[in-house]
C-alpha cells in the first residue's frame, strides 16, 4: 500500500507533487498554503479564514468569481482553513486540468489587483453568517472555543478557534488582506499536489508554466510560542447553552502531529471510544445507559495536540457520574493496558482507515490532500508507509505508557456544558466562562 | 512557452467515461444480486437495499421502520451486539445504515480479503437479527434522547416542521426518526413483525462491489443469502392508496426560537416523483436556480447580499412526489429581505427572467462534465446502481444521462419551472426569533403567519 508520486520543486520554491491514477477520467488539484489561524495574533483572530473566502472572489485576469468557469467545466471545488494550513482544491474532469491550474495560479499571483472594498465587506458578512450558523446557532457550538481558551495561554494562537472572534472579524481591514497575502501566499509557502488521470511529465510541465513565473517572495516569519506552563491541578469550567442534555468535555494536552506517542494516543482513543465494543461506549452507553453518546480523539497539530473525551448525559443522569466512569476507564487502561483482542481490532481498523483514505484522488481528503499533508508537515510526501508503520509498531505496553504519561487527572481540563440557568448540573467547583 | 493570461485555456474534448459493468443475477429466493468489479483499492463493499422506508410506517407508528433498521446490528445469528461489532472490527469493517422515505440501505465495507466474512455478517444482520428486548429498550431510549437533543437544532426543527406542513398525514409527512409519542408506545413485537413482513428477498437487492471478480462477489453473496427462505408473507405496500398531500392554504409559518442568531428558512412545496419524464429538465432547472454555488439563489443571497453562508434549492426525487425546497440559514435582522429575494428568484425563473442561453449552457455543462466524478469509488458506484434498482430505471440510464441533459433546451426549462414551481402554493417557514422577525413580516404579503409549536 502506498501513494507513488513524483516531486518537482520549481525555482520559486513551489513543490509540485504528482500521483497518477487513471481509473477515472478526473484529476484532483490540491494546493496547500502553510498558513492558518496559528499565524494570527490575539485581537486579529479569524483572519486566515476570512482571507480564504476572498480567494474565491476573482483575481486580476479573471475577475468574475472563481466558481463560474470551474463549475461549468464540471469541477467540484472548495477550500478550508484550520489552525495550521489553508487548502484549496478542485476535482476536475481530465480535460479541465489546465483551466484549474490557470485559475489557481492567477489567484496565487494576482489576487490583489482584483480585490475591492465591496467584495471584502460582502465576504465579511458571509463569514459572520457562517459563524452564526456553525457556532452561535448550534447546540454546544461554543464548547470548542471555551476549551481552547482554557487549554492555552491567551497569546498562544491555539487559544482561539479558526473561525475567530466576531468583533475581530468586524474589525478586519482591507489593508490587512494585502499584507497577509504578500506575506503568506507565496509559492515557497505552498505545496501543489495533482492526483488522478494525468501524465506526470505533462503535469509538471503545466505546473511549471502556470506557477513558475510567480515571484518566490520572502520566507514567511515562523510562529513563536513560548513553552506551555505545566498544569499541576485539574481545572473545571462551566458553560451555559441552549441545550437539553448536559455534556462533559475532558481535554488534555497531547503530542504534536507525527510526534512520538501521537499514533499510540490515536489508538488509545480508538480502544476507549470508537465503535460499540470500545470500553467507554460499552460501559457508559451500552451497559449503564448513563450517556447518550461518547467520543474520544487525539487531535494532533503542528504546535501541539489535544486529547479529548466527550460524553452527553442521558436524561436524569449527571455529569459527575460520567466524569467518574470516564476517569475509572482511564485508570483501568493505565493499570492494565489494552488486551490482545483490542490491539488486534484497533490495528485492523487503523490499516483499513489507511486504505479507505486511498479511495479518492481528492476533495476534502483523498490522495492529493494526503500527499500535501505529508509534504508540508514532515517534508516527505512519501511518508505514507512510515505513517502506517507508526500504527503497526504500537504495542500494549506503549499504549499503556502514553495513557499514563499524557492522560493524568491533574493535567486535564473539564468543561461542563449545561442548560441555561442550570449551573447546578455542572461538575462541582466549576468556574463559569463566557464565550460569544 | 509563456502562458496567456488574457483568456482562459480551452478545455479540449471531454474525456470518455467507461461506465462500470453491472452483472445482474437473481437467486432462487428472489433476491437480486448485482456485482461490480472495482480494483482501485483492496476493499469490497456489500450494499443491501430494501425498498421499504419510513413511508411504510403505520399511521400511528412513525419511526417503526427506522428503529427496525437500527436493531439490525444489535446482535444477529450466533453473535450478540458486542460480538458482532468485534467481528466487524477485525475485518476492518465500516458499517453504515441509512433510511429515507422509500428505502433502507445497509452498507458494509471491509478489506477485500475478508469478503466472505463480510457478506456472511451482512446476511446475519438482515436475515437473522436477534431483536432482543434489552437491546430494543436501549435503542429506543437512545432514539428518544436524540429527539430531545434535536429540539435545539434549528435545521432539524425546520425539516420536521416543514414536511409536516407540506404533507400532513401523508406517508411523507414525518421524519424517519418518528415522534416521542410513537417511540414511547412502540413494542418489540411491532418491530419483529415489521422485520418479518417487510424484510423479504423479493424487495431487496444486494450490490457487491470491489476488488474481486463478478463471480467471486456473487459467490460471497449467494453463500450468505442463498438459503434464506422468508417465514411470512410479505406485507404489500400499495402506494396507490396513499392520500394526496394536502392543499396548502397558509403561506407563512413561524416557529419561535427566542434569541436565535439566525432564521432557518424553508420555502417550497410538493415537487415531482423520480419517475417523471421531466426529470432531466428539472435537474437542469435546479442547477441554474439553486443547485450549485453559482446558482441564482446563492449568488443573490450570499454573494450579492451577504445574508447567509449559503442558500440552495433541491428537488427531492422519490417514488411519490417528494418535496421541492429552498433552504438557507440567514441573519435574523434580514430575514424578511432574504425571503423576498428568494421568492422573487423562484418566481422570476418561470417567466419574468427565464433562463438565458448562457445559463443553460453552463448548467448543462456542469452536470454532464461533472458526471464522471460519480464513478470514482466502489461506494459511489454501488449507490448509483441502487438508485437504478429503487426507481426501476433502465439499464442504460448512466450512459444516456449526458445526452438527455444536453437535449434540455430553454423552452423545456421554462416549461418545467412553470409547471413545478407554483408561487401560489409556496410555503415559507421561519425557525427563528419572532420578536426580531415579526415587525417586518407584513411586507411579505403572505398573510398572517401561523405559529407552530415544535413537534
Amino acid at each position: 500500500m502506498n501513494i507513488p508520486y513524483s516531486r518537482h520543486t520549481l525555482d520559486n520554491g513551489l513543490d509540485v507533487l504528482v500521483h497518477e491514477d487513471h481509473a477515472c477520467p478526473i484529476v484532483a488539484v490540491n494546493l496547500w498554503y502553510h498558513v492558518g489561524s496559528k499565524n494570527e495574533t490575539r485581537g486579529r483572530t479569524g483572519f486566515a479564514h476570512l482571507f480564504e473566502h476572498l480567494m474565491f472572489e476573482g483575481s486580476q485576469h479573471y475577475d468574475q468569481g472563481y466558481f463560474q468557469p470551474l463549475q461549468e467545466a464540471g469541477a467540484l471545488l472548495n477550500g478550508s482553513t484550520n489552525a495550521d494550513r489553508t487548502n484549496y482544491w478542485e476535482v476536475v474532469p481530465t480535460n479541465a486540468l489546465e483551466l484549474a491550474l490557470w485559475m489557481e495560479s492567477d489567484r496565487m499571483g494576482f489576487l490583489l489587483p482584483a480585490l475591492t472594498d465591496a467584495k471584502f465587506e460582502n465576504q465579511r458578512e458571509v463569514v459572520l453568517n457562517e459563524r452564526r450558523q456553525n457556532y452561535e446557532n448550534r447546540p454546544y457550538g461554543f464548547a470548542g472555543m471555551a476549551m481552547m481558551a482554557a487549554l492555552y495561554p491567551t497569546e498562544h494562537p491555539y487559544s482561539w478557534m479558526t473561525i475567530g472572534a466576531a468583533e475581530d472579524i468586524r474589525a478586519a481591514r482591507l489593508d490587512d488582506v494585502r499584507a497577509f497575502f504578500q506575506t503568506y501566499y507565496r509559492p515557497r509557502n505552498a505545496s501543489l499536489s495533482l492526483a488522478g488521470d494525468v501524465d506526470t511529465e505533462l503535469a509538471i510541465d503545466l505546473a511549471t508554466r502556470y506557477f513558475g513565473e510567480l515571484e518566490a517572495g520572502d520566507t514567511p516569519p515562523g510562529v513563536q510560542v513560548t513553552a506551555l506552563p505545566p498544569q499541576t491541578v485539574e481545572r473545571r469550567l462551566l458553560l451555559e447553552d441552549r441545550i437539553e442534555l448536559p455534556r462533559l468535555y475532558i481535554v488534555w494536552h497531547s503530542p504534536s502531529i507525527f510526534a512520538e506517542d501521537d499514533a499510540e494516543l490515536d489508538l488509545v482513543a480508538e480502544v476507549l471510544a470508537s465503535g460499540k465494543t470500545s470500553r467507554l461506549y460499552r460501559s457508559l452507553v451500552y451497559d449503564e445507559r448513563m450517556a447518550t453518546e461518547i467520543a474520544a480523539s487525539q487531535n494532533s497539530r503542528e504546535l501541539g495536540g489535544y486529547f479529548q473525551a466527550v460524553a452527553t448525559a442521558a436524561p436524569g443522569r449527571t455529569l459527575t457520574e460520567l466524569a467518574g466512569a470516564i476517569s475509572q476507564a482511564i485508570v483501568n487502561f493505565v493499570d492494565q493496558g489494552p488486551n490482545a483482542h483490542e490491539i488486534e481490532r484497533c490495528q485492523a481498523q487503523a490499516e483499513a482507515n489507511f486504505v479507505y483514505r486511498l479511495q479518492t484522488v481528492g476533495g476534502f481528503g483523498g490522495k492529493s490532500d494526503q500527499l500535501n499533508a505529508y509534504n508540508v508537515f514532515v517534508g516527505d510526501p512519501g511518508f505514507f508507509e512510515r505513517d502506517l508503520d507508526r500504527y503497526r509498531r504500537v504495542t500494549a505496553a506503549s499504549m499503556q505508557r502514553v495513557a499514563r504519561d499524557w492522560l493524568a487527572p491533574e493535567r486535564r481540563v473539564l468543561l461542563s456544558v449545561v442548560p441555561r440557568g442550570r449551573r447546578d448540573l455542572a461538575l462541582a467547583g466549576s468556574e463559569p466562562v463566557a464565550v460569544s | 512557452m509563456r502562458i496567456d493570461r488574457g483568456r482562459l485555456p480551452a478545455l479540449g474534448a471531454d474525456p470518455l467515461l467507461r461506465f462500470p459493468e453491472i452483472q445482474r443475477r437473481t437467486l432462487d429466493n428472489g433476491l437480486r444480486v448485482w456485482t461490480i468489479e472495482h480494483d482501485a483499492v483492496p476493499l469490497v463493499s456489500f450494499l443491501v437495499m430494501l425498498s421499504v422506508g419510513a413511508s411504510a410506517d403505520p399511521d400511528d407508528r412513525p419511526g417503526l421502520a427506522a428503529i427496525t433498521s437500527d436493531m439490525l446490528d444489535e446482535g444477529c445469528g450466533d453473535l450478540d451486539a458486542m460480538e458482532l461489532h468485534d467481528a466487524l472490527g477485525r475485518i476492518g469493517g465500516h458499517l453504515d445504515s441509512e433510511i429515507g422515505s422509500d428505502a433502507t440501505i445497509l452498507t458494509l465495507s471491509s478489506l477485500a480479503r475478508h469478503r466472505e466474512r463480510a457478506s456472511a455478517l451482512v446476511a446475519d444482520m438482515i436475515v437473522r437479527p436477534r431483536l432482543d428486548a434489552t437491546d430494543f429498550h436501549r435503542v429506543r431510549e437512545l432514539r428518544l434522547n436524540r429527539l430531545i437533543q434535536l429540539r435545539d437544532l434549528a435545521p432539524a426543527l425546520a425539516d420536521r416542521a416543514f414536511v409536516r406542513l407540506l404533507y400532513g398525514q401523508h406517508p411523507y409527512g414525518h421524519m424517519p426518526l418518528g415522534t416521542e409519542a410513537s417511540l414511547q408506545e412502540l413494542t418489540l413485537d411491532e418491530v419483529s413483525r415489521f422485520h418479518r413482513t417487510m424484510f423479504v428477498p423479493s424487495r431487496m437487492i444486494v450490490i457487491a462491489a470491489g476488488d474481486a471478480t463478478h463471480d467471486a462477489l456473487a459467490a460471497a453473496v449467494e453463500g450468505a443469502f442463498g438459503n434464506w427462505r422468508p417465514l411470512a408473507e410479505a406485507r404489500q405496500i400499495d402506494r396507490s392508496t396513499w392520500p394526496s398531500p394536502p392543499v396548502v392554504h397558509e403561506r407563512l409559518a413561524i416557529l419561535h426560537r427566542p434569541g436565535a442568531a439566525q432564521s432557518e428558512l424553508r420555502i417550497g412545496h410538493v415537487g415531482a416523483p423520480r419517475q417523471t419524464p421531466d426529470y432531466h429538465a428539472l435537474v437542469v432547472l435546479n442547477i441554474i436556480l439553486g443547485g450549485q454555488f453559482v446558482s441564482r439563489i446563492n449568488m443573490n443571497l450570499r454573494e450579492d447580499k451577504g445574508y447567509t453562508y449559503g442558500a440552495r434549492t433541491s428537488f427531492d426525487f422519490r417514488l411519490g412526489p417528494g418535496p421541492f425546497v429552498l433552504n438557507a440559514s440567514v441573519q435574523s435582522e434580514v430575514t424578511v429581505d432574504a425571503i423576498r429575494e428568494a421568492l422573487d428568484e423562484l418566481c422570476a425563473i418561470r417567466g419574468p427572467r427565464p433562463v438565458t442561453a448562457e445559463e443553460l449552457r453552463a448548467g448543462r455543462a456542469a452536470l454532464t462534465r461533472g458526471y464522471p466524478r460519480n464513478f470514482e469509488t466502489a461506494d459511489q458506484i454501488s449507490r448509483g446502481a441502487a438508485q437504478l434498482a429503487l426507481y426501476d430505471l433502465p439499464d442504460d440510464y448512466f450512459s444516456t444521462f449526458t445526452p438527455k441533459v444536453l437535449a434540455v433546451d430553454e423552452t423545456a426549462v421554462t416549461r418545467v419551472a412553470e409547471q413545478y414551481i407554483d408561487p401560489s402554493q409556496l410555503l415559507t417557514l421561519i425557525v427563528g426569533d419572532r420578536e426580531k422577525v415579526a415587525p417586518a413580516l407584513p411586507r411579505l404579503n403572505l398573510g398572517a403567519a401561523s405559529e407552530l409549536v415544535p413537534l
